[in-house]
């Protein structure tokens, strides 16, 4: 299989499928125990602590380990608003942002809040002059995606923030920041954020876990009540073998990312470059420079995904186009849609994403296979 | 030689299960495909078929069967088609077969080209018919299965479709597919049939001409057949032509539904005599092969009789007059010689009412 849906989610590093064999056999315990079990597996999440917090440029005692990059998204989202309650109603999101974040906030309209869409440009950024302007006195949490899932494109948060901060200096930033980790070097303090959102399994750990980074001194509400685990931030045991592994996979991203970037960078333009060999008027959704190495969006006109995406699927690859719904039908992306793209162009998105473990042969079999798949979907679009 | 490739289009059901089952069991490359047929997520409506239910019983029959499986996304084609006809029928008084008008513009159109697309030689369905290849043309039969026979909602089929159309357990009756399932392990063996609108939800027709069929929703006069009110109605939307039940008038006898008028929005009831329809005027007429001469059988309800008539242009003239036929609804040809064989089918346009009798 030629696997191109690394933002869906990656393959799982043998170090860290190695690691979480070994918790799970042999550190078993709760980590809330007292005795030298539960003791050992605490050590063992600590650990893990470390190593995330080092990977993202954060203190260890920033890092509250999530059961993914939604859970850390709506804790960030419900658990900042409601604590910050008595500032203000408004909050703040960009067009594009996954639905972990837009839903979120949308469910946050239900207790009287107000939520503001930023547009994005077409060329996938954020203006950071677009996300002041929506902030307002009563604003108490920004939300903008550090490297958006589909198209790839990287913000600039450090401006941002900075003009956030310019409108209201008491409105928080949030970032969902689940595409960035082993995609770009991540320094939280440097990018000044209140909130970062992570998931393991985008960066070669397992799935089911995630951190949300809360900066100190910042406070934030549970989402999640029960055991009092993660300084009462989110209650329930610990996964504590996959924790591990999350240590792991962001050791290793946050070691290689500079390597991976620059290898994967060059497969993507080769990829690129034959895709429009194949087909001179395709269209690449969002800017080339601002962008995770890996992201590749092309619309092809005159096609539809959705036939693309069986047909390349029956010839081994895997990629991926749109939005899946709850059922796996695919609809049009909003992402697509917020950069202005029309929609019966969106309909023939392709997105590859190439990361560690991609190869020539990979890029090769997609250029094999595209230009009967095109003529096929051209059929049907 | 490659192997033959087919699509499933699975429902959900036990019908469509078996069907690829036994496509897969017959040596085929199969893909089963689930169609898509609303927009949103689909969690919380319809019931028959194509909710989020059914769609995960589909894909687990998928994995089960070892073939890959797809939701393939027709919502704003099925609204632009099928419920836009089904809609505009309601508002014109009519009695459409949305079944009937989604094997026509859906399965057989659009999901025959997407299958073509994916360059599958057989696009195949859980329907209850039979294909067969005799004389240098391709026959469409009712499924050996009387009580679930489904002929009569794929009138609409040619040559050029029958050509790549599969009916895997047309062949079987009902226990039979059951049995496979069982066998096989299919967790659908056992779903109940469905029998509604797929896109109305728990079959509730009434809430469904509520909210989505206000124009139809609008009260007026029940008329008797002299132009008399004798009661008001809740919206035509709610009536069929045949119906007795739900009326709400007490007339000291038994009246029907004889006609539906949404000029102005009046529906009209008589005596169970004046249901008696002499002959039909079709629209959309479609033939199988070379449209039959003389003498053809009749249906046109889903699982009503076959009555005997003589076709003639677009004109139905039935033998003896059948009852309670009603404009929009389909009605399927079968061969006057072998009953079992579909012919074609068209919709019904006009209906010419047989003179009443008179009562002893």
């Amino acid at each position: 299989m030629h696997y191109l849906d690394h933002a869906a989610t990656t393959p799982v590093l043998p170090e860290v499928a190695d690691e979480i064999l070994r918790v799970t056999t042999s550190d078993f315990g709760n980590p809330s125990s007292v005795h030298a079990a539960g003791r050992r597996a605490k050590a063992v999440v600590e650990d893990a602590r470390d190593r995330v917090a080092a990977a993202v440029g954060a203190s260890p005692g920033e890092i509250v380990f999530t059961g993914g990059g939604t859970e850390a998204d709506n804790l960030a989202i419900k658990g900042a608003t409601h604590k910050r309650r008595g500032d203000g109603n408004h909050v703040v999101v960009t067009a594009f942002e996954h639905h972990a974040v837009l839903d979120a906030a949308r469910a946050l309209t239900q207790s009287g809040f107000e939520v503001t869409k930023v547009p994005v440009e077409p060329d996938g950024s954020v203006d950071p002059h677009r996300v002041a302007e929506a902030v307002r006195p009563s604003t108490v949490l920004v939300s903008v995606m550090t490297v958006n899932n589909e198209i790839g494109t990287i913000q600039d948060l450090a401006a941002i923030g900075e003009a956030v901060r310019a409108a209201n200096p008491r409105a928080l930033v949030h970032t969902d920041a689940v595409q960035a980790l082993g995609n770009l070097p991540v320094d939280l303090h440097a990018w000044g954020v209140a909130l970062a959102a992570f998931a393991a399994h985008k960066a070669g750990g397992p799935k089911g876990v995630g951190a949300l980074f809360v900066r100190a001194p910042v406070a934030v509400e549970p989402v999640l009540h029960g055991g009092g685990q993660e300084r009462g931030l989110r209650s329930g045991t610990h996964n504590v073998a996959g924790i591990a592994g999350f240590g792991v996979a962001a050791e290793i991203a946050a070691k290689e990312v500079h390597e991976k970037s620059e290898r994967v960078g060059a497969l993507r333009d080769r990829l690129l470059d034959g895709i429009r060999g194949i087909v001179p008027d395709v269209v690449v959704n969002g800017g080339l420079v601002d962008r995770v190495a890996g992201n590749l969006n092309v619309c092809i006109p005159g096609t539809d995904g959705e036939t693309m995406l069986l047909l390349l699927d029956a010839a081994g690859i895997a990629c991926s186009s749109g939005s899946a719904c709850a059922s796996g039908a695919l609809d049009p992306s909003h992402v697509l849609l917020a950069l202005g793209v029309p929609k019966k162009l969106a309909k023939g998105s392709l997105r590859f994403s190439l990361g560690r473990t991609s190869t020539d042969e990979d890029v090769d079999a997609v250029l094999a296979a595209l230009p009967e798949v095109v003529e096929r979907a051209r059929k049907v679009a | 030689m490659p192997r033959r490739k087919a699509l499933v289009a699975m429902s959900g059901g036990v019908d469509s299960s078996v069907a690829a089952a036994l496509l897969v069991d017959a040596g085929y490359d199969v893909t089963g495909v689930m169609l898509k047929l609303w927009k949103g997520d689909g969690a919380n409506l319809g019931s028959g078929c194509c909710n989020l239910g059914a769609a995960e019983d589909a894909r687990r029959v998928a994995d089960a069967l070892s073939i890959p499986f797809y939701v393939l996304n027709f919502a704003e084609h099925f609204e632009a088609t099928v419920r836009r006809d089904f809609h505009e029928e309601y508002l014109a008084g009519r009695t459409p077969n949305p079944c009937v008008r989604c094997n026509h513009w859906v399965k057989f159109d659009a999901l025959l080209d997407k299958a073509d697309a994916l360059g599958a030689d057989a696009l195949a369905t859980g329907h209850y018919a039979r294909v067969d290849h005799a004389g240098g043309r391709y026959r469409l039969r009712r499924g050996v299965d009387p009580t679930k026979d489904q002929s009569y909602v794929l009138w609409m089929l040619t040559q050029r479709q029958l050509a790549r159309c599969l009916f895997p357990v047309g062949v079987q009756d009902k226990a039979t597919t059951r049995a496979i399932a069982e066998e096989l392990g299919l967790r659908t063996a056992h779903k109940p049939d469905s029998q509604e609108i797929c896109f109305v939800r728990d079959g509730d027709f009434d809430a469904y001409v509520g909210e989505s069929l206000p124009g139809a929703a609008v009260p007026g006069p029940i008329l008797d057949v002299d132009g008399e009110v004798v009661g008001s109605h809740r919206g035509i939307g709610r009536y069929t032509i045949g119906q007795r039940k739900g009326l709400g008038i007490a007339l000291g006898r038994p009246v029907f539904v004889t006609s539906i008028d949404a000029a102005s929005n009046a529906i009209t009831v008589g005596d169970r005599g004046d249901l008696a329809t002499a002959e039909v005027t079709l629209t959309e007429l479609s033939f199988v092969s070379a449209p039959p001469e003389g003498r053809v059988l009749v249906q046109y309800r889903a699982h009503g009789d076959a009555y005997p008539a003589t076709i003639d242009g677009t004109s139905l003239r039935f033998d003896v007059p059948v009852e309670a036929a009603a404009p929009g609804q389909s009605a399927a040809l079968y061969s006057i010689h072998d009953p079992d064989e579909l012919v074609g089918g068209g919709i019904i346009q006009s209906t010419v009412p047989a003179i009443k009798t008179p009562v002893g």
